[in-house]
């Protein structure tokens, strides 16, 4: 089954066309990166996906279902850029922004789902703490928690360590790969930076011009120099 | 036996209101302020100014009116916001010196005798039984309106793009907000009148944000905030003849300005603690 399949799709902000005829598929346990330079359009496929765009044609299924009737979000977790999502005078503690993940957190087994979710990023020391007091580093695992707590089946993430130290980001890779190959929790990872996402994720999308090109990773290590040109 | 301040009708209709208006505040307030849209509250109440003159003009119930008014104003403001046609100031700006201008316009046609200053600074004194009932009414309905929905509103406030991912209906909420708002408002006119239920909405929260506390127990704590706050400025304002609304803002900063030597303490104790 597949998580995401985008069919002949194309989008254009008034005449700019960002998105040209874009087809792609992504499968249930696959690591994904999506690869592009600034302003190649990257997050606005990701937001395409996420229904937060409409396409001027071709169509966007996930698990099955198009995107405008999609309603099972819960199987979906997003991670947005780190950078400015949320005002550092919110006065949230980790156990409240981690239960947003849920919506409607109540009960004990909800409050169970979220200790354990902090437990998997290794942040239950912090869930009383507010979020602003936290690392950049730190803030990230914090949304990764938000982001699995509902037991998703695909995570989106969108340049998800800018702004983070080097150390916290190889942490950070490190628990995605936790997440993709023992939790089985598909991952489709947007990035400008084409040697990390190229290290890390199974398969790459290389956006240019609106235009999509896919390889494997071996395939890209194989023959780099094509691609890079691509 | 009651104290005396208790055997007075219209005291008892002050604290009754007041704390209706003590709870609601700082509980949409909590939003609003996060959401940066404590210049909205000000443009809305005065709209209601607008709202209170027409209704002097035409003898109607004043808070009622300026409820209509109020609530078909947050409407076309979280129209614009959400068209973008205008920038979110700017047409805060135009509602509320329009508003201003209209209904004082308004009011120098109608009989002199009209107090203005109630108006502006509040009357709590003068609430009248039939005024209790729409405010006890219309507040229930927000309040519940406010619980209902105060996980969504939440998520909303945090970050409005991860609540559409999430499936929560953003639009309707934002109206929903921006219209409870305006209920809240114009009930509150009364109470504390137009230039001060700015304060109210805004002071306990910025009291409550100083004790470093999660969202949930910030709303608790500016709601307690609030009510403390209104209740003594009331009883002061009645045994020592001050104007209510102005005695409850400043009791209001009173409590910011402990809260942030306490918030400055606290947090000088745990950086000792983590040095140490």
């Amino acid at each position: 089954m597949s998580c995401i399949d985008v069919k002949n799709l194309s989008f254009s902000y008034g005449n700019e066309v960002i998105i040209k005829s874009v087809n792609f598929e992504i499968a249930k346990g696959d690591y994904v990166g999506l690869i592009g330079q600034n302003g190649s359009g990257k997050s606005t496929l990701l937001r395409l996906i996420l229904g937060l765009l409409k396409p001027q044609s071709g169509s966007i299924r996930l698990f099955d279902t198009p995107v405008e009737s999609f309603r099972e979000w819960h199987r979906i977790g997003y991670i947005p850029q780190r950078s400015g999502i949320f005002d550092q005078t919110f006065p949230a503690t980790v156990e409240e922004i981690v239960a947003m993940g849920l919506v409607n957190a109540r009960n004990a087994a909800d409050r169970h789902a979220i200790q354990r979710a902090l437990e998997v990023v290794g942040m239950e020391r912090y869930s009383a703490r507010q979020l602003r007091e936290l690392s950049g580093g730190q803030q990230q695992r914090v949304l990764i928690a938000r982001a699995i707590v509902g037991e998703p089946d695909l995570i989106l993430l969108d340049e998800p360590v800018v702004g983070v130290d080097t150390q916290a980001q190889q942490n950070f890779y490190q628990l995605l790969q936790h997440l993709n190959k023992k939790m089985n929790i598909t991952l489709l990872l947007i990035s400008h930076d084409l040697d990390i996402v190229a290290h890390e994720a199974d398969y790459l999308i290389m956006l240019n011009q609106g235009e999509v090109c896919r390889c494997t990773r071996e395939m890209f290590v194989k023959d780099k120099k094509k691609y890079i040109a691509i | 036996m009651l104290p005396q301040i208790f055997q007075y009708d219209f005291m008892l209709r002050a604290f009754i209101a007041g704390t209706i208006i003590a709870i609601l505040a700082p509980l949409i307030g909590s939003f609003l302020l996060i959401r940066r849209y404590s210049l909205f509250a000000d443009a809305l109440s005065h709209v209601s100014f607008l709202s209170v003159a027409i209704a002097v003009l035409m003898d109607f119930n004043p808070v009622l009116v300026s409820m209509i008014g109020a609530v078909i104003a947050a409407a076309g403001l979280e129209k614009l916001r959400a068209t973008k046609r205008v920038q979110s100031e700017s047409s805060l700006a135009l509602f509320l010196s329009g508003s201003l201008a209209l209904g004082t316009i308004i009011l120098s046609f109608v009989n002199a005798s009209v107090p203005i200053t109630s108006i502006l600074f509040g009357a709590i004194t003068t609430i009248t039984e039939s005024d209790l009932y729409i405010i006890a009414a219309a507040g229930l309905v927000a309040f519940i309106g406010i619980l209902y929905y105060l996980r969504e509103l939440f998520v909303l406030t945090f970050d409005e793009e991860y609540a559409r991912v999430k499936g929560i209906r953003v639009t309707l909420l934002n109206y929903l907000l921006m219209i409870v708002s305006a209920v809240i408002i114009s009930i509150s006119i009364t109470v504390i009148g137009i230039l001060l239920i700015t304060s109210l909405m805004v002071i306990p929260v910025l009291t409550s944000y100083q004790l470093r506390r999660g969202f949930t127990q910030s709303v608790v704590l500016s709601v307690i905030f609030s009510v403390v706050s209104v209740w003594t400025g009331i009883a002061l304002s009645f045994y020592a003849d001050l104007p209510a609304g102005g005695t409850i803002v400043l009791i209001l900063i009173a409590c910011f300005m402990i809260a942030l030597l306490a918030g400055r303490l606290f947090k000088a104790k745990k950086y000792e603690k983590i040095a140490s």
